[in-house]
């Protein structure tokens, strides 16, 4: 699904050759600063690369306008901010940038339920906790349920048991609802439980690419 | 002009003998501005003359050719003051674009009040013109300055937030609508604020200035309200302009959020 050739942005990252299949569950793993944050910008279109290309469904990323591209490819960033207004606000607001129909409250109390966030949704946001808004952010991409989700480190604010849940409900989700999702994670852990592919990245290249 | 008091040199010299008591009093108080006072006061009276002079002659022989010399001048120290005024680092598209917002904002405002509701004839008569391109222009300098510095201001400290909308699918557009929203809002507000406050609060001082040397309050009063919706129109019109085309230099054409460092 997505085909890096000889991809290189500054000197932050250089990849020769790599492959992110369509339907898995795809991790991304290795050390603080080795470039992980940026190879999701790349594919979000975020950042100019300066040489090589990225291929998506075998067109190149140049060839793709960037506005629809996002709407198809949504990321999560490491630390999402919060928007003015509600929780309810702060979840349909991905629908409304990307311009789809809005959803019923229903809809956002399953979702609220999927991310274990047990809140009334015309509740202000200054109150939740940094775990609690994490997952109010990721229920936000969810909702727009686009083809592939960037996830970036989207359990960091979690603690261990919560952590399990979410990501094991973002993964049946995901299966369900034949998405691919692309996930940064700080845990092994998590990564071998989780993914059917783990790519570990060293100094902006890929040092290991397990498929399986 | 009949019953107008034209002031003597000594009543001149009696109202800078008010800010010399001014100054002792700063003085004894411990405040030390006394220089800022000095120069002030000093800087404002040569302006002054200097432009009562200028004024006099192009009063006496208006031509339209320095009406535009004229006008070219104000404009272009008004967008360098923006410039100045501007805490905020500007890029050079965005100067451009500021630029261009003043002169299209200010002008289009200025001819549609001088041909349109006042009808001057000739065009270029000086003693209608210059005054009232003087007040469209300054304030909507002002209007333009603020909504600059909110606009800067506010993309760069919320980065992470528009970037964020943009991740979200977000057009540009979309993605800085708020900060949009609210630049605009920090223009207009003064004068919004000068409206709700004039003839109540205070007389507007080209108002004071038009009694004072004898035209008729009613007359006064209709042509302060002319010039205040001038006013209003000429700041809107110029933020507007800036607004719609300043935000887009923060982007680039993949839709990407770049910010000069
Ligand atoms: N636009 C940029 N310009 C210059 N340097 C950058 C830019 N973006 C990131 N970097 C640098 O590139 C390197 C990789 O950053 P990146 O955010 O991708 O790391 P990461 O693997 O996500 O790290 P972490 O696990 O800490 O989030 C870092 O050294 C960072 O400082
Ligand atoms: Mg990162």
């Amino acid at each position: 699904m997505f085909l890096f050739i000889n991809v290189k942005f500054k000197d932050i990252l250089d990849i020769d050759k790599l492959h992110i299949h369509r339907h898995k569950v795809t991790s991304i793993v290795g050390p603080s600063g080795s470039g992980k944050t940026t190879l999701l910008r790349l594919l979000n279109k975020l950042n100019p690369f300066d040489s090589g290309d990225i291929f998506y469904n075998d067109q190149s990323l140049k060839d793709i306008p960037s506005i629809a591209l996002r709407r198809n490819i949504v990321m999560l960033p490491q630390a999402p901010p919060i928007f003015e207004g509600s929780i309810k606000d702060n979840l349909l607001i991905g629908l409304k940038f990307s311009e789809q129909p809005l959803a019923s409250d229903q809809q956002l109390m399953n979702m609220l339920k999927l991310v274990q966030l047990n809140k009334d949704m015309n509740e202000g946001t200054h109150n939740l906790s940094g775990g609690e808004k994490q997952r109010l952010a990721l229920a936000r991409v969810l909702l727009m349920a686009p083809e592939v989700l960037l996830l970036d480190e989207p359990s960091s604010a979690l603690d261990e048991d919560t952590e399990l849940v979410i990501i094991n409900a973002l993964v049946n989700y995901t299966k369900q609802n034949n998405k691919t999702l692309i996930m940064v994670t700080h845990s092994k852990k998590i990564a071998n439980q989780f993914s059917d592919e783990i790519i570990e990245i060293k100094n902006g290249s890929v040092i290991n690419h397990e498929e399986g | 002009m009949e019953g107008v008091i034209d002031l003597e040199l000594w009543q001149m010299i009696s109202a800078y003998i008010f800010v010399i008591i001014l100054l002792f009093i700063v003085k004894a108080r411990g405040i030390s501005r006394e220089k800022e006072i000095i120069i002030s006061s000093v800087r404002m009276t040569l302006q002054l003359i200097l432009t009562g002079y200028i004024l006099v002659y192009l009063f006496n022989y208006s031509n339209p050719l320095y009406t535009i010399v004229v006008i070219g001048l104000m404009e272009a120290f008004a967008i360098y003051t923006v410039f100045k005024r501007t805490k905020s680092k500007l890029s050079i598209p965005l100067k451009k674009i500021i630029a261009i917002a003043m002169l299209f904002g200010t002008l289009s405002s200025l001819f549609y009040f001088l041909l349109v509701v006042i009808k001057i004839t000739p065009w270029y008569d000086n003693r209608y013109f210059i005054p009232i391109a003087g007040m469209l222009i300054g304030n909507s300098m002002t209007g333009i300055s603020l909504g600059v510095t909110k606009l800067v201001d506010d993309i760069y400290q919320q980065r992470h937030l528009v970037e964020s909308a943009l991740m979200l699918g977000a057009t540009p557009k979309a993605a800085v609508k708020d900060i949009v929203d609210k630049a605009f809002d920090s223009a207009i507000l003064p004068t919004i604020n000068s409206m709700v406050g004039m003839g109540i609060v205070f007389l507007p001082g080209m108002m004071t200035g038009q009694i004072l040397s004898g035209t008729s309050p009613v007359t006064a009063i209709k042509y302060q309200i002319a010039i205040m919706l001038g006013i209003l129109g000429s700041v809107s019109l110029t933020v507007i302009l800036f607004l719609q085309l300043g935000y887009k230099t923060f982007f680039n054409e993949e839709s990407q959020l770049v910010l000069p460092e």
